[in-house]
C-alpha cells in the first residue's frame, strides 16, 4: 500500500484552458477542470468506480508532455499548464470516438437505449456525422436464457465498469475481462450462460452500464396483454423505492417524491386496483420481527438475517449455503403481497385467483427471478406473476402518451393499499432495520415508543453496526449493504467472530433506491436525494410504526389470526436451498 | 478426448507446483501438459479456481489472454510456426507450405488422427535460424523439405519427448 | 581490429551454465564479493557513472531508477528481471539465459543487496519453457557454493532467486503487466500513476530491470563505472548486445560497443555481412517491432542513443532486423500491425480498434484500392496510437508505420496508383479499375 506521509493535503495551482484553478494536491484533472467550467467528457469513467482510463475519451494535453494525459485519473501538479480543447485534444477525441462507433450497431433507432446512451450523448456533442473506418459487425446472439438481464456483446463498448462492480463490489465474480486484442471481451467463464454462472441477478452491471448492452428483460409486453385481457383483474403492487426515483425518467429532480402521481399512472394505465408494496413490507415486520424474539428467547440460530433482498438471498444460496438457517424465514414483502393477493384480496374482491394477475414494479432486476421460483406458489399460482423494473413503468407510462407532469395525485385502494412510515423506508439501507426496531421495542419493552428515528442504521456506509438499548435489553445489530459489504459480515459469521442479534443485507449498494432497475445514471449523489425523499415521506406519515397499520390489523383480525401461526406460516413464509455447484 | 485428467492428478499438480494464487500460470500449464492434448478443461480449471480460492471467470480471464492455452483440446503435438516480420521476410511461408504439404491440413486445424496441430505463433526468438517452428520446448531452425519430413516422422514414431 | 568486443558475452559457449567452478574461474562472483563491501550509495554512483540505459528497450538510466528507488523508505523490496523477451527480431536475452545463467543471478543479487531486498524473480516468458530448469539448476549450484540464498558469503545479508513462467503474451514485457503476471493474472498493464517504484510487485516498491541489464552490473563492479562508460560513447556507457536478422547473410548476436555506425552493423563481414541474397538492402528496422524504421540514408549513423535519437531512430532492444528490395513496405507493415493486433491487451481503444484499422487501411494499400485520404487516415492513427494509447505496446505500435509515412511516402504513393515496387502486392487491373 502507498506510504501515507504524515498528510495534510497540500494545495497546488494550475492553469485549465487559461484559466487559474487551485485545488487540493491529489484532485484530479476531471475534477479540477470542472472549477475552471469544463466538464471534460467521459465514457468508461463512472464518478462511484475506480477509473480505468481504457477509454481514452478524456484525453487532454498537457504543457510539457509528449503524449495526451487522461483526465480521469490523472492528477494534478503543480504549475501544470493544461489544455481540454486545442484542435489536436479535438481531433484526437473524435478519433476515439469514431473508432469506438466502427465497432458499434449502427441502429441507435432500435436501441433499448435510445435517447438514454452515453456514447450516443457523445457521439452528438462531438457531431460525428461519418465513420471514415471500416464498420465490422459482431453478430453475436442475445444472451437472454434468464428471467432477469439481458446481455447483448455486440453493443458492448469495453469500458469495464461492469467487471469492477461485479468482481470488486459486488464480489460476485460472475462476469469478467476475457480474451485480449480484437477478441478482448467481457464473459462469464467459459461463456456459460448467466443463469448457470454465479450471477445472483443484482443488476448492478445493468446500472453501471453505458449503452445497451446490458439491460433488464423487457416485460412491459407480458403486462399490456394481461390489461388488455378483459378475463384478468389486474392488479399492481409497487415497491417504496420506487416512488422517489420515477420522476427523474421524467424530467424531475432526484429525491421527487411521485407517489400520488405514479397511482394516477398507474390507474390510467388499466390497473383495476393499485395496491402498494409497502403495506406487506408492514406484514413482514410484524412477521419477522415475532420471528426474531422467538430465536431471542427460545435460542434459536442467531444472529438472524432478514430476507427481503432476492439478490442478497441468491447470494447466499450460492456463497454461504451453510449459513442459510440465520436467514429468516420470511418471504419478501412482494411475495407476501402476491400470495395475498391470490387468497385474502380473491376471498375479499369475489374473485377467482385464477382470474388475478399480479403485477409489482420494482427498483430491482432479482425481483424478476424472484417471482418464478417454484416455491412461490402458496396461492396454488404464481403468486406474482410479471415484475417490472422502474425503468419498464416509465416505458409504459411513455407508452400511453401520459402527461406526468400535469396528471392530478392518485390514492392506493385498500384493502392492501395502506402503509406506514416504517414501511416506505424499506427502500433505504437501514430502513428495514429500523422499521423492525420500532415495532420490536415496542413488543419488547411494553412502552409507548417515543423517538422512532433511529438514525445511526441510515446512510450510505457499507456496513453500520450499533447497539440497540430495548429499555434494558440490549440488541446488537449490523446493517450491511453491497454484497462485497456482506460477504464480511458473512465471514465474520462463520469465523464464529461476531455477536450480531440481527443483521440487516441488500443487495445493492445504499439498498432498494440503488437497486438494478432504477433509472440510468445512479449515482451516490443521486441515491442521497432518493434517501432524503424516503425519510421525508416517513417524516410525514401519520403512522410510523408497521404495528400501528390498522389494514394490518384486519389482515390477521380476518384471516391470519395469528402471527408466525399456520395460515402465516403457509402464505408467507419459505425455504431456501443450497445452490453450490 | 475430454477429461483426460482425474481430480487427484490436477490436485497433485496444483500441490506440486505450490497452492498460492501466483502460481496459477506454471499450474495451469503444468495441468495443459499433463493432458496430453495440450489443453485445459472447464472442470480442472473449476477444481484450481477452488483450491487457489481465484473466481472461476479470472482463471477464464487467464486461460483466455495468454497464448499458449488452449481450453479445446488440440494435437497430441502442437507445431507453432512463426508469424512475426523478421520471420516473414526470410520467408517463413516456406515453413507453412512446407507443414502444410506434408500433413496435409491448414494452418489451424489437427490432423485426423489427433497427432498434430498446426498454428501461428508470434515469435519466441529464433529468428537468426529462420524459417523455425516450434514444437513443445523444441525450436527446429534451418527448415528444409527434408529436415521437415524428418521431424514429422520422428514424431510419428513416438521417439520424441516434449521435453 | 575486431568490431566484436565480449564485455558480458564472453562466457557464452565457453563455460558449462550452471558451473559455479567454470563461472568463477572466468572472474564471475568477484563484483558481488566487490560489491558486498561497499555500501549502496556507491554502487549506484558506480552503475550512474557507467551510464549504463536499460537495456530491455525503453533505454532509461539505469542509475536513476536505482536511485529513484533507493530513496523510498518502504520495505519490503523487490527485485524483478523482465525476461520476457517478445520483441521479435530479439534473442540476446536468451543467449545470456542460457549461457551464462550466472552472470544474471549475479547481477540481480548485487541489485537484490543494494536496495535491501531479499527475494528477487525472473520472469521468463513461457517460450523460453526449454532454458527454465536449466536456469533453476543455475540458481541451485549458486546457493550450494554460497552465493544466492541465506548469509550469502558469510554476511548478514540473504537474498532468495524465484522463477516465474509467462503463457505467451509479448504485453507481458511491458513492466507492470508483467508483474500482473507473476501475480498470477492476466498481463494487462496497470493505471499509473502510482508507479512501480513505489507500488510494484505485491504492492511493494519494485526495481524492474532487464536481462542484459542486469547482467552488465557484475563488469561494472569489477572495472569501475567510468571504464565502463569508456568503452561506449558520451552518452551510452559498454556495449550492446545486438540481434541480426531478416535478409542479412549472418543473422545472430553480436556484442558491439556503442558508437560504430548502423553501417558497420549490418554490413561488416564479422557482423551482418551485407544482404542475404541478391537483391540490395532496401531498409531495416530497428529495436523490435516496435522500434522506427531505417533508410538507407541514415546508415551512417552512430549506434548509440543520443545519435540515433536525434535521427528519428533508436536502439531499443538491439533487434536489427535487415529488409532488402524484396520486400514491400506495406506487407512488411501489414506483419507488423498483425503482430500488434495479436498482442494488443485489448482494453484501450486507440490500440485494440487502432491496430485493427491500420490493417484493414494497409490492405486497401496491398489490394490497390486506397486513396489520398486513406493515407491521410494512417497518419492520424499513427498519431493517436502514439499519443493515447493506455501503455507503451499501443504508444509504440505504430511507430514503424509513422517512420514509413514520412520516409517512404512514395511506396504508399505508388500503391495507390496501382504498383508495387517490390512485386509483392496485388495490383490494379489494367483495364482502368478503380
Amino acid at each position: 500500500m502507498m506510504q501515507n506521509f504524515a498528510k495534510v493535503k497540500k494545495k497546488v495551482t494550475v492553469t485549465i484552458d487559461g484559466v487559474q484553478v487551485t485545488v487540493p494536491e491529489d484532485t484530479t484533472i476531471l475534477e479540477a477542470a470542472k472549477k475552471a467550467g469544463v466538464i471534460i467528457p467521459t465514457l468508461c469513467h463512472h464518478p462511484d468506480l475506480k477509473p480505468r482510463a481504457t477509454c481514452r475519451v478524456c484525453i487532454v494535453e498537457v504543457k510539457g508532455q509528449r503524449r495526451f494525459q487522461t483526465a480521469c485519473n490523472t492528477p494534478v501538479g503543480e504549475g501544470n499548464e493544461i489544455f481540454t480543447n486545442t484542435k489536436a485534444v479535438r481531433e484526437a477525441r473524435k478519433t476515439v470516438l469514431e473508432l469506438i462507433l466502427a465497432d458499434h450497431p449502427q441502429d441507435c433507432l432500435k436501441c433499448v437505449r435510445n435517447q438514454k446512451c452515453e456514447l450516443q450523448k457523445l457521439a452528438y456533442d462531438y457531431q460525428i456525422r461519418e465513420i471514415p473506418f471500416t464498420v465490422s459487425a459482431k453478430n453475436l446472439p442475445l444472451e437472454d436464457s434468464n428471467p432477469a438481464i439481458v446481455r447483448d456483446m455486440n453493443k458492448c463498448i469495453k469500458c469495464g465498469r461492469c467487471v469492477e462492480v461485479c468482481q470488486e463490489v459486488q464480489q460476485v465474480a460472475a462476469i469478467n475481462t476475457a480474451h485480449r486484442s480484437e477478441e478482448f471481451c467481457i464473459s462469464t467463464a467459459f461463456e456459460e450462460k448467466l443463469a448457470d454462472s454465479p450471477c445472483v441477478y443484482c443488476g448492478q452491471c445493468v446500472a453501471v452500464c453505458p449503452v445497451g448492452a446490458l439491460t433488464e428483460k423487457n416485460d412491459t409486453a407480458r403486462v399490456w396483454a394481461a390489461l388488455d385481457n378483459p378475463e384478468l383483474h389486474v392488479v399492481v403492487q409497487t415497491a417504496p423505492a420506487v416512488r422517489v426515483a420515477l420522476g427523474e425518467e421524467f424530467g424531475m429532480p432526484p429525491g421527487s417524491i411521485t407517489t400520488g402521481k405514479m397511482v394516477a399512472a398507474l390507474k390510467r394505465l388499466g390497473f383495476a386496483k393499485v395496491f402498494d408494496t409497502n403495506f406487506t413490507a408492514d406484514l413482514t415486520i410484524l412477521e419477522e420481527g415475532q420471528e426474531l424474539l422467538q430465536r431471542l428467547q427460545e435460542g434459536g440460530t442467531l444472529p438472524m438475517i432478514t430476507s427481503c433482498s432476492p439478490g442478497w438471498i441468491n447470494y447466499i444460496e450460492k456463497f454461504y449455503p451453510e449459513l442459510l438457517p440465520h436467514v429468516s424465514t420470511c418471504k419478501s414483502p412482494q411475495q407476501m403481497f402476491g400470495a395475498l393477493a391470490k387468497t385474502y384480496y380473491a376471498q375479499k374482491a369475489n374473485l377467482a385467483a385464477e382470474k388475478i394477475f399480479v403485477v409489482s414494479i420494482m427498483p430491482c432486476t432479482a425481483k424478476k427471478y424472484e417471482c418464478t421460483r417454484p416455491e412461490m406458489r402458496s396461492s396454488g399460482y404464481q403468486d406474482v406473476d410479471v415484475v417490472l423494473t422502474t425503468r419498464e413503468l416509465a416505458q409504459m407510462i411513455k407508452e400511453a402518451s401520459l402527461d406526468v407532469d400535469t396528471l392530478p395525485e392518485a390514492e392506493y385502494d385498500a384493502p392492501l393499499g395502506l402503509s406506514t412510515g416504517a414501511a416506505v423506508i424499506f427502500g433505504a439501507s437501514g430502513g428495514v432495520m429500523e422499521a423492525a426496531l420500532r415495532t420490536v421495542y415496542e413488543v419488547v419493552t411494553k412502552q409507548d415508543l417515543k423517538d422512532v428515528d433511529f438514525k445511526m442504521v441510515r446512510g450510505l456506509e457499507g456496513i453500520k453496526e450499533a447497539t440497540v438499548d430495548l429499555a434494558g435489553t440490549k440488541v446488537k445489530i449490523a446493517v450491511a449493504n453491497g454484497l462485497g459489504n456482506a460477504k464480511v459480515l458473512l465471514e465474520k459469521i462463520k469465523a464464529g467472530e461476531c455477536d450480531y442479534q440481527f443483521i440487516e443485507i441488500m443487495a445493492c449498494p445504499g439498498g432498494c433506491i440503488g437497486g438494478g432497475g432504477q433509472p440510468f445514471g445512479t449515482t451516490v449523489a443521486i441515491k442521497k436525494k432518493r434517501l432524503e425523499a424516503l425519510y421525508e415521506i416517513d417524516q410525514g406519515s401519520e403512522v410510523r410504526k408497521s404495528h400501528e397499520n390498522p389494514a394490518v390489523t384486519q389482515l390477521y383480525d380476518e384471516f391470519l389470526k395469528k402471527i408466525l401461526d399456520h395460515e402465516a406460516h403457509e402464505l408467507l413464509h419459505t425455504y431456501y436451498s443450497a445452490r453450490k455447484d | 478426448m475430454s477429461g483426460e485428467l482425474k481430480k487427484e492428478q490436477v490436485l497433485a499438480i496444483i500441490k506440486n507446483k505450490g497452492n498460492a494464487k501466483e502460481k496459477l500460470l506454471s499450474i495451469l500449464l503444468a495441468i495443459q501438459e499433463a493432458s496430453g492434448w495440450n489443453y485445459v478443461d472447464k472442470e480442472w480449471a473449476k477444481l484450481v479456481a477452488t483450491e487457489l480460492e481465484i473466481p472461476l471467470t479470472k482463471v477464464y480471464d487467464v486461460l483466455t489472454f495468454y497464448a499458449m492455452f488452449s481450453t479445446e483440446p488440440r494435437g497430441k503435438y502442437v507445431i507453432e510456426i512463426c508469424k512475426s516480420a523478421p520471420c516473414h521476410v526470410a520467408k517463413a511461408d516456406s515453413a507453412v507450405q512446407m507443414f502444410t504439404e506434408e500433413l496435409g491440413i491448414k494452418m489451424g486445424e489437427t490432423t485426423a488422427n489427433n497427432l498434430f496441430t498446426l498454428q501461428y505463433t508470434s515469435c519466441f526468438g529464433a529468428c537468426d535460424l529462420a524459417p523455425v517452428v516450434k514444437i513443445g520446448e523444441k525450436v527446429y531452425g534451418h527448415l528444409t523439405r527434408e529436415k521437415v519430413a524428418e521431424i514429422i516422422k520422428t514424431y510419428r514414431e513416438g521417439s520424441r519427448c516434449l521435453k | 581490429m575486431s568490431k566484436i568486443m565480449p564485455l558480458i558475452s564472453a562466457n557464452c559457449g565457453k563455460i558449462s551454465p550452471a558451473s559455479v567452478e567454470d563461472y568463477v574461474r572466468a572472474g564471475g562472483f568477484s563484483g558481488l564479493q566487490k560489491a558486498l563491501k561497499m555500501p549502496p550509495t556507491q554502487i549506484i554512483n558506480e552503475v550512474k557513472k557507467a551510464k549504463l540505459r536499460g537495456r530491455g528497450g525503453a533505454g532509461y538510466p539505469a542509475g536513476s531508477k536505482w536511485q529513484q528507488l533507493y530513496e523510498i523508505k518502504h520495505f519490503p523490496k523487490y527485485i524483478v528481471c523482465n525476461a520476457d523477451e517478445g520483441e521479435p527480431g530479439t534473442f540476446k536475452d536468451k543467449l545470456l539465459l542460457e549461457k551464462d545463467p550466472l552472470r544474471v543471478i549475479e547481477g540481480m543479487t548485487i541489485a537484490g543487496y543494494v536496495f535491501n531486498a531479499h527475494d528477487g524473480y525472473i520472469y521468463i516468458r513461457g517460450e523460453y519453457a526449454a532454458l527454465q530448469d536449466d536456469f533453476q539448476a543455475a540458481i541451485d549450484s549458486a546457493v550450494r557454493a554460497g552465493y544466492l540464498g541465506d548469509k550469502i558469503l558469510g554476511t548478514d545479508y540473504s537474498y532468495h532467486l524465484h522463477i516465474m513462467t509467462g503463457a505467451g503474451a509479448y504485453v507481458c514485457g511491458e513492466n507492470s503487466a508483467m508483474l500482473n503476471s507473476i501475480e498470477g493474472k492476466v498481463g494487462r498493464p496497470r493505471v499509473k500513476p502510482p508507479h512501480l517504484a513505489e507500488v510494484g510487485l505485491f504492492q511493494q516498491p519494485t526495481l524492474v530491470n532487464n536481462v542484459e541489464s542486469f547482467a552488465n552490473i557484475p563488469t561494472i563492479m569489477q572495472i569501475g563505472g567510468e571504464k565502463y562508460l569508456s568503452y561506449g560513447t558520451v552518452d551510452s556507457g559498454g556495449t550492446k548486445l545486438i540481434c541480426l536478422s531478416g535478409n542479412v547473410a549472418n543473422p545472430g548476436v553480436y556484442e558491439v560497443p556503442f558508437g560504430l555506425t548502423l553501417r558497420d552493423l549490418i554490413y561488416d563481414e564479422e557482423l551482418g555481412g551485407g544482404p542475404s541474397g541478391q537483391k540490395k538492402i532496401k531498409f531495416f528496422h530497428l529495436g523490435g517491432q516496435s522500434g522506427p524504421c531505417g533508410f538507407l540514408s541514415q546508415l551512417d549513423t552512430p549506434y548509440c542513443y543520443q545519435a540515433l535519437r536525434d535521427k528519428g531512430l533508436s536502439v531499443g532492444s538491439g533487434a536489427i532486423v535487415v529488409m532488402d528490395e524484396s520486400v514491400c513496405v506495406i506487407d512488411y507493415l501489414k506483419a507488423v500491425t498483425e503482430f500488434f493486433i495479436h498482442e494488443s491487451c485489448g482494453k484501450c481503444t486507440p490500440c485494440r480498434e487502432g491496430n485493427k484499422q491500420i490493417y484493414a487501411l494497409l490492405d486497401k494499400f496491398a489490394q490497390g484500392t486506397a486513396s489520398k485520404e486513406d493515407y491521410a487516415l494512417l497518419q492520424r492513427l499513427s498519431t493517436l496510437l502514439a499519443k493515447a494509447s493506455f501503455c507503451g505496446l499501443g504508444q509504440a505500435a505504430a511507430t514503424a508505420l509513422s517512420t514509413c509515412l514520412k520516409n517512404l511516402q512514395a511506396e504508399f504513393d505508388a500503391h495507390i496508383e496501382g504498383r508495387c515496387p517490390a512485386g509483392v502486392c496485388f495490383t490494379k487491373q489494367e483495364s482502368g479499375e478503380q
